[in-house]
């Protein structure tokens, strides 16, 4: 029993429900942007709840402003990065929602290290502490976002904490508070 | 100290920087005009961390002209517990009571929601009196949630008497609570694939007593304050975040349902049994902070009409899963036999495996959708636990919501939105 197995107490009917809309979006962008699709995940066939779109970078404005603005998913959930170990190292995945039919649907992104991403504030404003987040626990980049500072951790702190690779042990301490750059208030 | 600290990080930035964080080059001397003295006249405030307004560790900058606030900077990471770097680190078990410690005010909603988070993940249905319960604890911990909510915003507008008919009833809460799990604040109550313990008996009879007296204890909260002129006057009209923003700003809950966006996940995306009880989703439209207590007034008198319907059905039956991959095994069983103290063993030490996949399983909690994003590559441990807690998105939206208000409103804005440090720095 894993993932696909129905479980009729946890959204038990969604599958059936929502598959319409995941098929025809998933073929309406594979018709729009098959260039930028890398693949594309669906639930019962991956191990997946929702469908998984694999996005490529350079694709990834146009792709999330049609999902945006022409099919429906306008509703940023979440948005977040993983660190997978192996090359390209990061990805970064949204959460969309569909703030009419609620359905939902996952975009991910690949990223290797070192690499940048391009900043969805454009899209979604309150994507700006999202972003601030990923950076600060992952060490990805945004171009274009204009306070990229750490947001969780003191902006003193080295490392970044969610990278697999960062030691659970071990101490920086700061004996003086954090100081507020007084240009944000400007 | 200077031990604790190998890398021997220092700051060369002068002492007025180092406590007010502050440059006192920074202009903040006021132009005074003849005619108006307060033309122009820039101030920075500094409010919090530790402040008595802001309920948390927050810390907000504001820059005022007047009385107006022109632009804030808003801060937090100050109770950061690197949950999310727990959860790759800990068995799924393990990780439950790191769920109480992200919105503690309602605390039983983060168990069920994460226990349906790994159970999803792993297929499991849980028996129907656990499902029961579980709605039960999330109704009642989304009413104490709320009562404190709209109590301490009314705490911050001056009226302390109001809060303490909700501080009454939350404390019964609280004893029901604690009849159930033994604890109060820190519940810990759900399991993966069932409960720590099954509700007392004669539990739900309780809850219905609690219920009809709660009703009447928010009538008269209700007849105490929404009409009150001054409550009026300090909250219509003030910090509104309308329809667009709010789901520009991705807030969800109550303070997206006082600007009109309909959505509850309880009843747009079921689960648990609530397409089986009888529940209005109470929306406003402007998005100020009288309407956001007003939607609150009203979800605390729809959970309590959910609550006597769950208890009404409740019936007896098993509290648990019948998966001999999460249950844990009786004390009976792992004290009088060697296979059970093995099986309790491994359990506890090395934990059970998860299937390979991921799922974004999300509730709606007391302030807002709370979402667990659980990527598994089998194992005891998972590869990614990515909590969205909705403070963390509401707290974002707090800088538009009071540019050009009041500089007294932001703590009336701040209350009415209702962040928690808990689930925003997690």
């Amino acid at each position: 029993m894993d993932i696909n197995t129905p479980v009729k107490t946890i959204y038990g009917g969604h599958y059936d429900k929502y598959l319409p809309e995941w098929t025809a979006v998933t073929e309406t962008l594979q018709g729009e942007f098959a260039e930028y699709l890398e693949e594309i995940l669906m639930p019962r066939v991956d191990p997946t709840d929702v469908p998984v779109i694999h996005v490529r970078k350079s694709g990834m404005m146009a792709v999330l402003t049609r999902l945006k603005d022409g099919l429906g998913f306008s509703f940023l959930t979440d948005y977040t990065a993983t660190d997978e170990e192996s090359e390209p190292r990061f990805r970064l995945v949204l959460q969309l929602m569909n703030p009419t039919t609620k359905a939902r649907l996952r975009v991910k992104v690949r990223l290797s290290d070192q690499e940048t991403a391009p900043t969805l504030i454009p899209l979604w404003e309150g994507a700006n502490w999202a972003e601030r987040e990923i950076f600060d626990m992952f060490g990805v980049r945004f171009e274009g976002h204009p306070d990229l500072r750490r947001i969780l951790m003191d902006m003193r702190w080295e490392g970044h904490p969610l990278r697999k690779d960062y030691p659970l042990r071990g101490y920086q301490v700061f004996l003086t508070p954090e100081p507020l750059d007084p240009e944000l208030l400007k | 100290m200077s031990d604790s600290n190998p890398k021997n990080f220092k700051t060369d930035l002068p002492l007025d920087v180092a406590r007010w964080g502050i440059p006192s080059t920074y202009d903040v001397t006021v132009k005074r005009d003849s005619d108006d003295i307060f033309e122009d006249s820039k101030v920075l405030v500094n409010i919090g961390p530790t402040h008595p307004a802001m309920h948390g560790a927050f810390r907000c900058m504001a820059r005022l002209n007047g009385e107006i606030i022109e632009k804030s900077y808003c801060e937090f990471g100050y109770t950061h517990r690197a949950k999310e770097k727990l959860g790759e680190n800990r068995t799924y078990h393990q990780f439950v009571v790191y769920t109480d410690r992200l919105n503690y005010c309602s605390a039983l909603i983060n168990n069920v929601t994460y226990a349906m988070a790994v159970e999803r993940l792993m297929g499991i249905e849980v028996p129907e009196r656990a499902v029961w319960i579980r709605m039960m604890c999330a109704e009642l911990a989304r009413v104490i949630d709320h009562l404190i909510c709209v109590g301490i915003n009314a705490v911050d507008l001056g009226a302390f008497s109001y809060f303490l008919y909700g501080y009454h009833q939350r404390e019964k809460a609280y004893t029901l609570i604690e009849k159930l799990c033994g604890a109060r604040l820190t519940t810990s109550y759900t399991r993966i694939g069932g409960l720590m313990a099954d509700a007392p008996e004669g539990w739900e009879k309780e809850v219905k007593d609690w219920v009809k007296e709660t009703r009447a204890v928010v009538d008269e909260m209700d007849r105490l304050l929404t009409e009150n002129r001054i409550w009026l006057k300090r909250t219509k009209g003030v910090a509104i975040m309308n329809r667009e923003d709010c789901l520009k700003y991705s807030f969800t809950g109550p303070n997206a349902r006082a600007a009109g966006v309909d959505i509850d996940l309880r009843r747009d995306q079921p689960c648990m049994f609530y397409d089986q009880v009888d529940f209005d989703v109470p929306v406003a439209q402007t998005g100020d902070v009288f309407d956001r207590y007003f939607v609150r007034m009203e979800e605390i008198r729809q959970s309590l009409n959910i609550l006597t319907q769950c208890a009404d059905r409740i019936k007896r039956g098993p509290i648990w899963a019948e998966d001999k991959r999460t249950r844990i095994p009786e004390k009976d069983q792992v004290y009088n036999t060697m296979e059970g103290l093995i099986h309790h063993f491994k359990f506890f030490m090395t934990g059970f495996n998860v299937p390979a996949g991921e799922a974004y399983t999300s509730f709606e909690a007391a302030n807002g959708e709370l979402g667990f994003y659980i990527v598994s590559k089998g194992g005891p441990t998972a590869h990614r636990m990515r909590i969205r807690g909705p403070s963390f998105w509401h707290y974002q939206g707090l800088d538009p919501m009071i540019r050009g208000e009041y500089i007294a409103d932001l703590v009336a804005a701040l209350g009415s939105i209702n962040v928690i440090a808990g689930e925003l720095d997690r």
